[in-house]
Order: C-alpha cells, then sequence, then structure tokens
C-alpha cells in the first residue's frame, strides 16, 4: 500500500538576483528588481512529498518526527534568516528559488532514506511556486517548446545523483 | 480525460498506539500522539474523481452525486468521532492520516457512477497532508 505524504516547512532569508555573465543593463532587463544590489528577502515555504509503502505496524509512511529533524537540521539550519547569495552553493550560481528547489532537493535525496523523496516545492511569495521533481535535463527540444527555465547545474553532475 | 476535485472538511479526534509495541516504544514511535485521551483535527478532505465530459452534461460527474456519496461514505462516519473508537477501519489499524486516506479511498472507489476515483487527499493540518492513489 503506498501512499504520498506531504510536509510544509517555512524560512526566512534573502538574496538577489544578479549574474556575472550579464552586463549591468541586462542585469537590470532579466531580474529587474530583484537585481537591487541590496537584495530583498521572502518567507519562503518549502513543501517536500515522500512516497513509500505504509508500514503496517506504524499506519505511516515514515515518522513525521524524523523528516521533521533532518528538515531542521540540514536544511531549515543552513537557509534560514540568511543572505541566500553568501552560500557556497550560489557563489557562482544566482539564487533563484528555482535553484534553491534544486539544492534543497539534493540535499534531502542524498540524506533522508527513510522514504523515498517524490518532490520539493517552494513557495517563494504566494503568487510565485516552483517545484523540482528531479527530472533530467530538458532535451534541446523540449527547451524550445519553451518548457519552463533551464536549471544552471551541469547535467551530468545531477544526474549522477 | 478531465479530473475534477471536491473539497470537504470533518473534525475528528484521534491517538495513536499499536498494542504490539511496548508501552516505551509506542511512546517513542508516535511521541505526543500517543495520549490516550486523544486530540483532534480539522481535516480537509480532497477527492479527485476522472472521467470524459458526457457531451449532454457537459459533466465528468454529477457532483451533487459526488457530494451525496462523500457525505454518506465518509462525513457521516467521521465528522464529530473518535476516530479510534467509532470508526471499524480503525479497532485494528492505526488512524495516521495515510490510513485514513487509505479507508477513505476504499469507502469511495467502488461508489462512484461514471467516473474514476483518481486520488485522495487528506489535510491533517495546512502543512501536512497525504495523497493515495490506489496503489496496493
Amino acid at each position: 500500500m503506498k501512499a504520498h505524504l506531504s510536509r510544509r516547512y517555512l524560512f526566512s532569508a534573502s538574496h538577489r538576483l544578479h549574474s556575472d555573465s550579464m552586463s549591468p543593463a541586462e542585469n537590470q532587463s532579466t531580474y529587474g528588481k530583484c537585481n537591487n544590489p541590496y537584495g530583498h528577502g521572502h518567507n519562503y515555504t518549502i513543501q517536500i512529498t515522500v512516497s513509500g509503502r505504509v508500514d503496517p505496524k506504524t499506519g505511516m509512511v515514515c515518522n513525521l518526527a524524523d523528516l521533521d529533524v533532518f528538515i531542521e537540521r540540514e536544511v531549515l539550519a543552513r537557509y534560514d534568516h540568511q543572505n541566500l547569495n553568501t552560500l557556497a552553493e550560489f557563489a557562482q550560481e544566482v539564487p533563484t528559488t528555482e535553484n534553491l528547489c534544486v539544492h534543497i532537493y539534493e540535499i534531502v535525496q542524498r540524506g533522508f532514506t527513510l522514504a523515498h523523496l517524490e518532490t520539493v516545492g517552494i513557495e517563494e511569495t504566494m503568487l510565485n511556486s516552483f517545484e523540482y521533481a528531479g527530472e533530467k535535463e530538458f532535451t534541446a527540444e523540449e527547451d524550445l517548446r519553451g518548457r519552463g527555465s533551464k536549471p544552471q547545474k551541469q547535467p551530468d553532475k545531477r544526474q549522477q545523483l | 480525460m478531465l479530473y475534477l476535485t471536491r473539497k470537504a472538511e470533518f473534525a475528528a479526534s484521534h491517538y495513536y498506539h499499536n498494542p504490539e509495541f511496548t508501552p516505551e516504544e509506542n511512546r517513542r514511535i508516535f511521541g505526543k500522539c500517543n495520549n490516550p485521551n486523544g486530540h483532534g483535527h480539522n481535516y480537509t478532505l480532497e477527492v479527485t474523481v476522472k472521467g470524459e465530459v458526457d457531451p449532454r452534461s457537459g459533466f465528468v460527474v454529477d457532483l451533487k452525486q459526488l457530494k451525496e456519496t462523500m457525505h454518506r461514505e465518509v462525513l457521516d462516519a467521521m465528522d464529530h468521532r473518535f476516530l479510534n473508537k467509532e470508526v471499524p477501519e480503525f479497532a485494528q489499524q492505526v488512524p495516521t492520516t495515510e490510513n485514513i486516506a487509505i479507508a477513505i479511498w476504499r469507502r469511495l472507489a467502488n461508489k462512484l457512477n461514471h467516473a474514476k476515483l483518481h486520488r485522495v487527499r487528506v489535510y491533517e493540518t495546512p502543512d501536512l497532508f497525504v495523497e493515495f492513489y490506489g496503489e496496493e
């Protein structure tokens, strides 16, 4: 008997969207007010969805307390009340919520072994939300059809996970 | 194929306890949910059905009928109840949100005319929900 379980967590952080590979004018036209050099902040909501067999003894996919402890230690402690641009993963990468989704997915995928990770979703505001399910890179053809934004990480790295 | 979702709310109490576990194991695994006096939640149920649009009615499913079925099969049994003591499925099973979603699926799956049950989603709180797609 397989079920999906989703849990939401909140954290607050600041960021600035800026790419060194673009000119100041390109940065401004691409990121708009998010390019403000002083940064700005959000209350982020993460939604972690895991799946697995419902253990007949406990009635659980996995113990929520274990998931809470893991997310608190590995995700919230890392990102809550931080300036995302100062973190190692964003030294070379723009801290968009798309990229943040991929990083949190990788953290949970690598470290949480008590259930299968399905998706990581992040709401940046009430109006913007992002979801990552660990898919491989879009093909060139799919990119031409305009399916979403292409993550900036190297494809070979993600596929090894 | 179209998917249609109907929401409903119910309030119920429960506690987590497995008689096969020792008291210490029950406390360790279930934490504060093991309090035998129970505690309660406002649950939100989302039932998603799928089907083709009937060319005459324009419906995937008769919403009134779906609502009545959800009330008869689920809400009448679970709303304002102590799940462990008043809902037969939980006499032998811990009433976790996982098991509640499975129980609701089984109560509804064969009771829907025309449309097919696609997903049962149960929110225990706004920050926690379980989805069951009928996968055995």
